[in-house]
Parts: C-alpha cells; structure tokens; sequence
C-alpha cells in the first residue's frame, strides 16, 4: 500500500467525511480513491447504529424537542454512521441554510429539517431549494407564515436571493418583493396558532406540537410578476426555477461548496476548479453530487495545495476525534455532553448566530476557543482506555517487536492519526517531547500502564499541533 | 475626566429562565396581587419593606442591606416592545439590544470592542462560565471564558506535574516557531500566545487574593469570588459576566425561587463587602437582569412566562431608588396577562454605557434612548 494512497485518501476522508481510523483508511485505499468518492457520494445503509437503539439507550435523547438532546443526537449519528458525506453535506446546509432553534423552540421540527438535508442534499438544487421553502422550520424562521397576498413579508424572498442561492448584487429590490409574492400562501398547517406556540415557549400544557407545510391557495398572490426580467404568474416553484438557471447560482454554490470542502481562501489557483465545477452545476441539471464529484477529483483538491487549507470548524474538530479515539462507540451515558463541547468551541449544532450561519475559516478560532478546542482533542486522545488510542498502541506494539525511538513514537502516531504531516519545527519539539523518557518499549504492555501513557502523552500533544487544527 | 472614568468595571449577572418580578419586589400591600397568586405569594409579614407598597423577598436580606445603604437602584417595569416569552428570544433580545431583528453582535463585545480598539488586553472582558454568552459574542474580540480560575489555562486534567511541565513547555515550542510559516499558522500561534498569557496572568490573581470575606460554596459565589480576585489583581479587565439559574419556576416556584435568591444575594452581598474591605467600592458596578418577569396569575405550583420584569443596579456609585414605574396589576393594564413594560431595557444600558463607562451609547444599542438618574455621577 503506497504511502500517498494513504496520505491522498486521508485527505479525502477528513473533508468529505469526519477523518478515518486507519483500519478505516486501509480498507479505503484497497478499493481505490475514484471508487471511495462514489461511494461517499452514494450514501447506502448509514446506520452502524439504528435510531431506535440510539434513542432506547440514550435517555438525554428521549426528548428531541429540546435542543441539547437533538444537537446531541445529530452528533451522535456522525459520530456513527458509515456515510460521512450524507452527514457533512447536511452539516454544509445546516451552514448555509441557517436555521436556528432561538425563534422556532422546537428542535424536532430542526431535525427535520437536517433528514430533509441527507434526503436531498446531495441531489438537485432546485429540488432542494423547493423543499427548504416547504420546511416548516425554515418557514418559521424567516417568517413566511406572516408573507400573505396583499401584505407581503420580505425575510423569506430576500435571504433566498442573497443568502441561499446568488449574492447580493445580482438582483434588485423589486425582485425580492416579486420573489416574496411568489411565496405568499407557503405556510404551516394552523400557522397562526403555531406561530403563537413558537413565540410563547411553552411545554405546558399539551407539549409541542409538530409541524407541516401547507399552502394556501386562497393567500397565495396569483397575480403576474416580474422577476430577474421574466413576466408570469409566478409560483415559488417557477422562480426557484429561475433562480437555479442563473449563473451567479451556479458560482454562489460552487464557492461555498469549494470554501467547506476544498479549502476556506479561494485564490487564483481556485478560479479554474470553481469554473469545472460550475460547467458541471449546468450539464448535470442543478445536481450536487455531480458538482463535488467534479470537486473531489479536480486537480486541485488532489493536489499539495488543498492539504490543510481549512481550519476545522468544532463539530468537525470533535466528531473527528472522538471517531479517531473510538470512543462514544456504544451508547454512553453523558454523551449529551459533546453537544456542549461544539457550543463552548463556537458552533452550537441547531443554534447558528443567525440567518447567516457561522463565521468559518480563520475565525472559529480565539484565544478562548482555542483553548477549549485543545484540552478537548487532547483529553480524548489521550486517554489510554479509548478503543480507537488502543487499536494505535496496538499497531506500535506489533512493529519491531515493540520497542520505539523517540523519533519512531513521533513518526509513527504522526501516521497513525493521519497521516498527518507537521512542519520542521514541530516535529522537532514533539521529538524533543518523546526524548526525555528515552527509547519506548511495548513489549508485554498492560492497559493504562506507563508504557501505554506515554503513547497517549504522544498523541496529546500531536493532538495539541496547529497542525491537528487544520483539515 | 476620561482617564478617571476608564477603570470602572462592570459585573453583569444573568438570572437565566424569567425571575418572577412579582415575588422578587412583592407588592404586599395590593389586594389584586393576593387575588391573582393565591398560591405562589409572599405573605405581607415575611416581606423587608421597602415602603408602605412594596417589599423585598425575604430571600434578597443581603440586597435589602446594601438597599438600606442607598447602594440599589430598582429598575422597575422593564423590557421591550413586543415582548416574546421564548427564554432563547427574549434572551437573544437582551443579549443584542435587538428586539427586532436577528442581531448579530453582542452589545457587551461592542463594548470591549470600544475599550480595546486594537485588543491589547485580552481580558478586557472575562466570562465566568463555560461557552461564551452571546452578549460578549462580537466577531474579532477576543474574551476568555473561565470555568475555573485555578485550573484555567491548558490540559486541566493532566495533573501529573512533570507530564504537564514537559507538556507545556512542548506547547510552547510548538506554537513559538512563527517565522516562515504562513499567515493561518502565524494567527494560530500568536492566538496560542496570547491564550497562554491571559490564562498564565489570570492564574496569579487566585495566588494574591486574601480576604476575610466568606463566600458561599455555589457558583455564583464562586464566580463573583473570581471577579473580585481579578478586580483586586488590577488586570484591566473592564467587563464581568457571569449567569446563573435556573429562574424557570413553572412549579414549586416558592422554595427554588427562595434558594436561587439566597445564593444570588447572598453572593452579591459578599462581593460588595468583598470590595470595600479592599477600598475598590468605586471601582464596580453590578447589574442583575432577566429576560422576562412571570404571569401575573400562578398556575397553583409556579407562574409561567411573562414579560415585564425588574432589574438591578448595585453600587456605592448608585443613588439608591425605585426607578421606572412599578406596572399596574389591573386586568385592563396587563399585556395579555402580564405585567406591562414601561421602560425599555436599552435605557438601562444606555445609563450603564454613558454614565458608568463613559462610551457613546447609541452605536451600541441600536438607537437613542432615555437615560435614568440613578447614578450619583449624573447628579454631580
């Protein structure tokens, strides 16, 4: 097996996926990269864990109207799942179709929003877009409930245009106002009522009610309508199908997908990518699992240049590790917990700042978040008894008969959790780190015995590298 | 003048989950209050008077004292236009001074914003709690978030000391060689940097603090501790925020309600003794806020979401006082139930931001808005 067959699927693995054990990434490179990208474009049986066994051991889970309990559920199931992508991409749209739980109380109706997501986000986007409009969490958030003929409610029609398809600057005021009219009548079954509901945060006394999409054709504005230059009597559906025909779409999208999956700057080098990827927007109809197949297999995403060119954002950050460390494998009492840690690093799974999701990039990180980051990854990693540090320790033991050089233990978990590739000077201080105890022996380790410490003082502070930081 | 201004500190602590205003400032001498509570009241003869028509809760004896002292101003009948009884909301409104739309900045990071144009200290404003509240939350403004001031700082569960020396000296290796490298390496290790000296600076506040005041084992009392540690330490930290809860008494209102007030007077009184054995009462004030008050009728257990609530602002800088209307508790004046606001909570901030900090209020809040006398610097 070649070493950058290991390096390039690694790669692969941490921005289509949440990063990959090496039992994982092993069986990855035997099928081959282009067969490992339609596979991750193809999500088939997801589950390593059934919902109903996830939500029957989970007690923190058993009230998913309640926002600590669904974020904790979602990060559950991509800490489980067999089909990474079919979680990333809902966590791309969660991103980017920013919905957030402050106005709606009502998580459940959030989760269906993130299944809406794995059901059509990696389809076509017009598609999708139709059904973001029928969401009723989306619907409550941006207030399309209160959008009625005759008496039209912007928010809707105005983020559609500039935050969730084209970008500002591509279309006029009288456009979002026609846009809006468009959607006038898309609201939820007994709208007024659960409006109200939502406003008043109240369990008691019949609990939360689920909701569903309704129009209403009685307030739905029939008239004609003139948008991006075009004249009819336009349905919502007819100008989603306008808006998906533009090529500013197709750019918006192809960026925001190149900037989560590729890397967070785009540059000149970028340029030639972005325009595959758009060419690839048109000729496939709207589809975006043609859009990232085109993506992971350009030259550019295969190339030096998109390694480690994203920082982490936390949900990736700690999905990564824990997947890495094996641990949370088996329902855990207190797994609700991690719903938190995202929250304190910055990205509150369900409670995005606002209708324009997360600042990426450079800015998750600050002095406090970056604190938080590292005694997280770094806890974990080091904990010996991990299922995931002991398949490592494992790995360690078995070669040369156990016994390590300091430069051996640096170079081999830099590997093992990567393979993870660290400039000069940190290799040299991780080195420096591995000398003070002198050579390694495995030979007849016991569990959580100083020899095993040792890799897990290793792995804490590979864990602790800039590098670790990046994807 | 400026310069003088510049040291003051402000405390704000957060009573998450909606304290009930009604039992908080008990109207003990109206009859409609014991028509619409017949269950979840305070009785007349347990309340410490205020006046002839209101009273504190029995469970607020600390605050009644500094009261007595002429050190509280009740900020009475405040919130917002249009209230919305969502804690997530209603707090999100606080937090934004943005009641109508979806704000984005915190007004508290727009504050240290303000102080620290160019971040020089990094704990200009400090967080005592895990995850940052959105009122600190401004993009670029960096605030440390302290769940524990003893241990803040890297690796808290390595507790074997030569591990952990060798540990952070490897860190700091790791994170030194900035040179060469490109920007996103060179932010992440001056980040580093500045993390380890708030967290290194902070440590020593803990190690020169000695008072013979008792704080009570909760952790509000504990965060309040902290903040006066810090204050002591002369940091230049300007903003304090801690929250604490949960006020959410939709049942057994009367004895959590009672106990939260215990702790979170009990822990402010502490702190205000705190601050004048060391001769710094001049140098803080507090406010206690809420995102909303509870339904004037109980529900026989507790009292559900409202709106109008009270606030406070403590301090030997406050010119003690009733301030804002107590709102009426006739059916005709409620707001679907509720007490009504009367006076808008950017009024209160705008006061604390003018009067107490000496900033521009208006960029912060979002508007211009009436100011309360209720500092003893705005008389002079």
């Amino acid at each position: 097996m070649h070493q950058q067959d290991m390096t390039l699927m690694a790669h692969l693995l941490r921005r289509a996926g949440f990063g990959a054990t090496r039992d994982d990434l092993e069986a990855y490179v035997a099928k081959g990269y282009e067969a490992v990208v339609e596979e991750l474009l193809h999500p088939s049986d997801p589950q390593a864990m059934p919902e109903d066994i996830i939500r029957r051991y989970h007690v923190d889970q058993s009230e998913l109207r309640q926002l600590d309990a669904a974020g904790a559920n979602w990060l559950y199931r991509m800490i489980t799942t067999k089909c990474p992508l079919e979680e990333k991409i809902a966590l791309f749209w969660h991103s980017l179709f920013a919905t957030g739980y402050a106005k709606l109380n009502q998580a459940r109706a959030l989760l269906n929003q993130i299944d809406m997501f794995r059901r059509y986000g990696l389809g076509r986007f017009d598609t999708l877009l139709v059904e973001l409009s029928k969401d009723p969490a989306m619907i409550i958030w941006l207030d399309n409930n209160n959008n009625h003929k005759g008496s039209i409610n912007e928010n809707y029609g105005r983020e559609l245009l500039e935050l969730f398809s084209m970008g500002i600057g591509n279309y006029t005021e009288e456009d979002i106002q026609e846009c809006a009219r468009a959607f006038t009548g898309w609201t939820l079954g007994n709208a007024e009522y659960m409006a109200v509901r939502a406003s008043k945060d109240s369990i008691w006394p019949y609990g939360r009610i689920a909701w569903h999409f309704e129009y209403r054709d009685g307030d739905h504005d029939d008239g004609e309508k003139t948008f991006l230059g075009e004249t009819d009597r336009f349905n919502g559906e007819q100008i989603i199908d306008i808006v998906a025909r533009q090529e500013a779409t197709a750019r918006f999208i192809s960026r925001r997908l190149f900037q989560f999956f590729a890397a967070d700057e785009i540059d000149a080098h970028s340029e030639q990518t972005i325009q595959e990827m758009m060419q690839s927007y048109f000729d496939s109809g709207y589809e975006i699992r043609t859009v990232l197949r085109t993506l992971f297999l350009s030259d550019y995403f295969t190339s030096e240049q998109a390694r480690y060119a994203r920082v982490k954002g936390p949900v990736e950050l700690v999905v990564g590790a824990i997947r890495l460390a094996g641990s949370y494998r088996t329902p855990t009492l207190g797994a609700h917990q991690l719903a938190y840690q995202t929250f304190y690093m910055g990205q509150g799974l369900l409670q995005p700042p606002s209708v324009e999701g997360w600042h990426e990039g450079l800015e998750w990180v600050d002095s406090g978040s970056l604190l938080e980051r590292i005694n997280f990854i770094a806890k974990e990693l080091s904990n010996v008894q991990n299922s995931g540090v002991r398949a490592i320790i494992a790995r360690l033991a078995a070669e040369n008969g156990g016994t390590l050089m300091p430069e051996q233990l640096v170079d081999r978990c830099l590997d093992l959790v990567g393979p993870l590739s660290v400039h000069d000077d940190t290799r040299a201080a991780l080195v420096e780190f591995a000398a003070m105890d002198g050579a390694l022996q495995l030979k007849g380790h016991l569990p959580g015995d100083p020899s095993e410490r040792r890799v897990g003082n290793m792995l804490r502070m590979i864990a602790s590298t800039r590098e670790f930081q990046l994807a | 003048m400026a310069s003088a201004i510049r040291d003051k500190a402000l405390v704000v602590i957060q009573l998450s989950g909606g304290n009930d205003y009604l039992n908080t400032v008990v109207p003990y001498t109206n009859g409609l209050y014991y028509d619409f509570r017949p269950t979840v009241n305070i009785a007349a003869e347990d309340v410490l008077p205020i006046d002839d028509a209101f009273g504190f809760n029995p469970s607020l004896g600390p605050i009644k004292r500094l009261w007595d002292e002429g050190k509280v101003a009740i900020i009475n009948g405040i919130g917002y236009p249009h209230p919305d009884r969502s804690h997530f909301r209603s707090m999100d409104i606080w937090h934004t001074a943005e009641p109508e739309k979806i704000g984005k900045e915190g007004w508290l990071g727009r504050v240290i914003r303000t102080l620290d144009t160019k971040g020089d200290n990094v704990l200009t404003g400090i967080n005592f709690g895990r995850g940052l509240p959105r009122a600190l939350g401004c993009r670029g403004v960096p605030v440390a978030s302290v769940g524990n001031l003893e241990t803040y700082g890297l690796y808290p569960d390595l507790q074997e000391e030569r591990s952990r020396q060798f540990a952070l000296q490897t860190f700091t290796k790791m994170y030194g060689g900035g040179a060469g490298r490109d920007a996103v390496m060179g932010f992440l290790g001056q980040t580093a940097s500045d993390a380890l000296k708030g967290a290194d600076i902070l440590r020593t506040a803990p190690a020169q603090y000695a008072s013979t005041v008792a704080y009570a084992n909760n952790s509000v009392a504990q965060s309040l501790k902290s903040m006066a540690q810090v204050i002591f330490a002369d940091l230049g930290t300007r903003i304090y925020y801690t929250q604490y809860g949960s006020f959410d008494t939709h049942s057994g209102e009367l004895a959590t309600h009672a106990k939260l007030w215990q702790e979170v007077a009990g822990a402010v009184g502490a702190f205000m003794d705190d601050l004048q054995a060391h001769g710094r009462e001049d140098d803080a004030l507090l406010l206690v806020f809420s995102e909303f008050g509870r339904r004037i009728r109980d529900n026989g257990s507790g009292a559900d979401h409202g709106s109008g609530g009270v606030a406070f602002v403590i301090g030997k800088a406050v010119q003690g006082g009733m301030y804002g209307e107590y709102p009426s508790l006739k059916v005709e004046a409620q707001l679907e139930g509720d007490l009504h606001f009367n006076n808008d909570f950017r009024c209160t901030y705008s006061t604390l931001l003018e009067q107490w900090l000496g900033l521009e209020p208006a960029p912060i809040v979002n508007g211009q808005f009436e100011q309360f006398a209720c500092l003893k610097t705005s008389a002079s």
